[in-house]
């Protein structure tokens, strides 16, 4: 077979070319052959289809996620914004925190462990990327119902590879979530966040500058796993009819990741890189493309002198490897030398490749020959964009009219109770420790709290007790009902939890997780979605920092409910004056924050018991979000506090339970006159929390409430070993404890 | 003056700073010592910290073992030089041979990671003299591959000669840090050689140092504080 060189393709433009099995569209071809000139060489294509491909042009969801960059916040602490491999704030003390969340949902329904794995991989190097020390991550993930026998292969399947792949990196993971929901049955969502710490001055960005600096490939040698990954395997629906994709699914080596992180780190510290892009999806078409085109255009290549694990690869395959544990460094020639020996300290390959150069080709050499003549810029950044048409689905108005406030509600102190039991054992409130407990939290000997707590924090100085602290939220449920007022509902979520530790908050990432772009009903949903995160991260003063879209997690005519997961980090200034959850002193007074209303659409009550999912979400109120932040935080550095819980799904008695079992103490609490109790157990209503106060602090607490306007209601006292509804029912805490901790080992073990 | 005590980096170790940091915290100099390098700078004692050396390949600590700075452990622990190894560590020094038995994969075939409730069994090694026999502690476990065994000759000699150093309690209940957590025959969680200067456990005393961090409790430290008075009124 003769090479596809730049000549030969100008030479024989009626070549036939596989553009549709690589997921190109007709015009999508015909555009790369106008911008060329000719029809394009087979390694040109492959890096066109990889890097046009949705998961990495954000063809569909680019036009509206143009709005983060529109609707900024006023915000000081904001250092790189989007577009970096991620985003960048101010922490104070000199200190600057990056942090992302990105998905690996469709490789982690095909292939579980290596999936989510993969995943963790490759958030982390986005991290170490930007010139950061790893410090923790999360992980945010959704199955289909817990009963489903497919799940009990994709859930311990993902949590052994984040285990496997974390734990080996020396990284303790600090949160996320666990949830259920038949929508999610053949897409899960394996989201995956990290959070990195450098000084200000260690800021590395992913460009190529300098004529004549190497680019130096470390890490893994490539190899053929994940060709396509991006392409065929992100940016498609499933359908039983297509060949399996697990050849499309990378293989992760967590410790050859360790090595990577070490090496880079040292290689930065002695100020030896001028850009640096992880290999990620699309692999060196990406690094390639993206270096260039982020410096100042030119760089030629040896494709030869890539490592391989495997002397067969085309060049082609070696341009779309999505092989793992591989970096792309800029180095400055008198600097290669100190690189490579890094790198050889650590057992790590690494090879130059090639150099920038003067002007703006991205030029790849195979044995010598041209086979990639490309201004970068259009393989990275010009891809197409689509308006994709949208609409408002016929069915969302009934779905809105189906009020949840007709549902039979309990009435009696008996029924109370045991719908209290049911709901605190359903699989999606039960107690996920079997899963957190596969994961370690204590490595590097800097975390302050991790899950189940309201939000991770980590200390990120030794001797002044800087902290940062982390959430991540999304209820797909409410955003089903209401995608603008969900989305808002989940920021809220994420940062009343990350103001309930103490911590302040500073800046959001997101992780948009929807169905097929292709839907109409769906790019409604999404486009409702980022304009409510939007609005809402302006009114909050919280920036968008990046993120990822994840489309297309659709079987066939179902989507997920649209799910946008929302990040938020906080700071502290001493994580001493943090804030557990736990209930840890009988006699402490506790305190219901905010406004409870009659509010049970889209609530776990209404899914656990009734299995219904209609009317609206809770309402939303940002102004009250960020009174309430303040109060916690302010309580929290005063010392006016011990414990504190957000209240979000399982309403009040899910928060209860949960601190009371944490701190192994009871609580007794009285239903004040102008509620409802069931309506102040199970509602959903925003912008509350749940605090104890010692009674010395009882005072200055309510003061301070009274004095900035939040309604705080006092509603029993730290007390026993049951949770005492008072003329309603008493559980014991061992009942409530065996029937919130048994439900997920039950189904999993 | 006080003790140096060097801390071992193999590739894929995790806990070294951790580690450097709990010798600081007990008022030690943490020397840190490289896989590569068969000088181990002058120190007074070795700590193995925990990870997955070369990714637990082949098996945990098979390959570390064979490493430059191993080579120099080996021959100075039959000296007398302290030793102590964490996890990781662990397996390091019993595929060195220095302390008897091998680790399996956990019985749950699972990673677990939670707050451990131990019993210092034998308080006159050189990393437990501040420790009383029978005392209770807490500190975090952290591990997929921890489960003790050995032949039922060797179990009998180590109860024997009280090389039991510490063993899982069992009696409680599992939310409290009790039972055994991963199949570890007899409860054991560490053993100490016959002459008590290597010393070799599960659960990462490095990781309960501080008040505030990870489980909040400073169980741990009393491993780091041993050794020091050791060394400085040797």
């Amino acid at each position: 077979m003769t090479l596809d060189t730049v000549k030969h393709a100008a030479e024989t433009p009626d070549t036939d070319q596989p553009w549709a099995e690589l997921g190109l569209k007709q015009d999508e071809y015909e555009r790369v052959r106008e911008i060329l000139g000719r029809r394009p060489t087979g390694a040109e294509l492959a890096m066109y289809s990889v890097m046009w491909s949705e998961h990495c042009s954000y063809k569909s969801s680019k036009v509206h996620l143009k709005q983060f960059g529109q609707k900024v916040p006023e915000n000081d602490a904001m250092l790189v914004g989007i577009g970096e491999n991620a985003g960048v704030v101010d922490v104070g003390q000199g200190y600057a925190v990056t942090f992302k969340v990105e998905s690996h949902n469709h490789p982690s329904y095909v292939e579980p462990y290596q999936g989510a794995a993969t995943g963790v991989g490759g958030i982390v190097r986005d991290i170490i990327a930007m010139g950061a020390r790893p410090v923790a991550v999360v992980d945010p993930l959704r199955f289909g119902a817990a009963d489903h026998p497919d799940t009990k292969r994709v859930l311990p399947g993902v949590v052994a590879g984040i285990g496997g792949y974390g734990n080996c990196l020396g990284l303790p993971n600090i949160g996320g979530e666990v949830v259920f929901d038949a929508c999610y049955q053949g897409n899960p969502l394996v989201n995956a966040g990290a959070i990195g710490v450098m000084r200000h001055e260690d800021i590395h960005l992913a460009k190529a500058s300098g004529a004549g600096n190497k680019v130096i490939l470390y890490g893994a040698r490539t190899g053929g796993d994940g060709i396509g990954g991006a392409s065929i395997l992100a940016s498609e629906t499933f359908d039983d009819a297509k060949p399996s994709k697990r050849p499309a699914v990378q293989v992760g080596d967590p410790f050859q990741e360790k090595l990577l992180i070490e090496c880079t780190l040292e290689a930065f510290a002695e100020k030896l890189v001028v850009g640096i892009q992880d290999l990620g999806a699309a692999g060196l078409s990406c690094a390639t493309s993206e270096l260039a085109s982020n410096g100042s255009g030119g760089m030629r290549v040896e494709l030869d002198d890539v490592p391989l694990r495997d002397s067969t690869l085309s060049p082609e395959e070696i341009l779309m490897s999505e092989s793992q544990e591989r970096m792309c460094a800029v180095v400055e020639p008198e600097k290669v030398e100190r690189f490579l020996a890094i790198c050889e300290k650590w057992d790590v390959t690494a090879t130059v490749i090639g150099e920038v150069t003067d002007g703006d080709r991205l030029e790849i050499y195979w044995h010598g020959e041209k086979i990639v003549d490309v201004d970068p810029k259009t393989v990275a950044h010009e891809g197409p964009v689509y308006e994709r048409p949208y609409a408002r689905p016929a069915w969302q108005d009934a779905l809105q009219a189906d009020d949840a406030g007709k549902l039979p509600r309990p009435r009696t102190g008996d029924e109370l109770r045991e719908q209290v039991l049911k709901l605190v054992a359903s699989p999606n409130q039960a107690s996920k420790s079997w899963i957190t407990s596969q994961y370690d939290h204590f490595v590097q000997g800097g975390t302050v709290l991790a899950q189940p707590e309201d939000a991770g924090m980590i200390r990120i100085d030794e001797t002044t007790g800087l902290g940062v602290a982390i959430a991540t939220d999304g209820n797909g449920r409410y955003a089903k009902l209401d995608p603008y007022h969900g989305a808002q509902l989940a920021l809220a979520e994420s940062y009343r939890n990350v103001a309930a530790t103490g911590a302040k908050p500073l800046a959001i990432s997101d992780c948009l997780n929807f169905g097929s772009p292709e839907d109409p009903a769906v790019m409604w949903q999404f486009s409702e979605a980022v304009r409510g995160l939007a609005d809402g991260c302006l009114e909050l003063g919280t920036p968008v920092t990046g993120g990822n879209v994840s489309l297309y997690n659709q079987t066939g005519e179902a989507a997920i409910h649209p799910t946008p997961v929302v990040a938020v980090l906080g700071v502290i200034d001493d994580v001493s004056r943090r804030t557990p959850i736990a209930f840890a002193d009988e006699g402490h007074l506790l305190y219901l924050l905010g406004d409870t209303k009659d509010e049970l659409g889209g609530s776990a009550w209404s899914q656990v018991v009734h299995d219904h999912l209609g009317g609206l979400p809770p309402q939303v109120d940002l102004g009250r979000e960020k009174l309430l932040a303040e109060i916690l935080i302010s309580a929290s550095r005063d010392g006016m506090v011990d414990a504190a819980h957000d209240l979000s799904d399982g309403g009040l008695i899910q928060a209860l339970v949960e601190s009371c079992l944490r701190g192994g103490k009871g609580a007794r609490i009285v239903v004040p006159d102008e509620l409802d109790p069931f309506v102040l157990l199970f509602s959903e209503s925003a912008g509350r929390a749940i605090v104890a106060v010692p009674r010395s602090e009882e005072l200055r607490f309510t003061d301070m409430c009274g004095a900035r306007g939040l309604p705080a209601t006092r509603i029993g006292v730290v007390d026993g070993d049951t949770i005492d509804v008072q003329g309603q029912f008493t559980l014991p805490l061992s009942d409530l404890r065996a029937a919130h901790e048994a439900t997920i080992p039950s189904l999993f073990a | 003056m006080t003790a140096r005590i060097g801390v071992i980096t193999f590739p894929g170790t995790l806990d070294d700073r951790d580690t450097q940091r709990a010798v600081r915290l007990a008022g030690a100099e943490a020397v840190p010592l490289w896989h590569r390098d068969k000088d181990l700078k002058q120190v007074d004692a070795v700590v193995l910290p925990g990870g997955f050396s070369y990714g637990d390949y082949l098996r945990a600590g098979a390959i570390s073992r064979f490493s430059p700075v191993m080579e120099t452990v080996i021959e100075q622990a039959r000296g007398g030089l302290p030793v102590l190894g964490i996890c990781n560590g662990f397996q390091v020094l019993t595929e060195t041979h220095l302390l008897p038995g091998a680790m399996l994969r956990n019985d749950s075939l699972h990673f677990v990671c939670r707050d451990q409730k131990l019993r210092v069994e034998n308080a006159g090694t050189a990393w437990t003299a501040d420790y009383t026999a029978g005392q209770e502690i807490s500190v975090p476990l952290k591990n997929i591959d921890g489960r003790y065994v050995a032949d039922e000759r060797t179990l009998d000699m180590l109860e024997a000669e009280g090389r039991v150093a510490f063993r899982y309690l069992t009696e409680g209940d599992s939310a409290d840090g009790y039972g055994n957590p991963n199949g570890s025959l007899r409860d054991i969680a560490g053993v100490t050689n016959e002459a008590g200067n290597v010393v070799g456990l599960m659960p990462h005393p490095e990781h309960a140092v501080e008040p505030l961090i990870g489980t909040g409790r400073t169980d741990g430290l009393g491993f780091f504080t041993s050794i020091l008075k050791k060394l400085v009124n040797a």
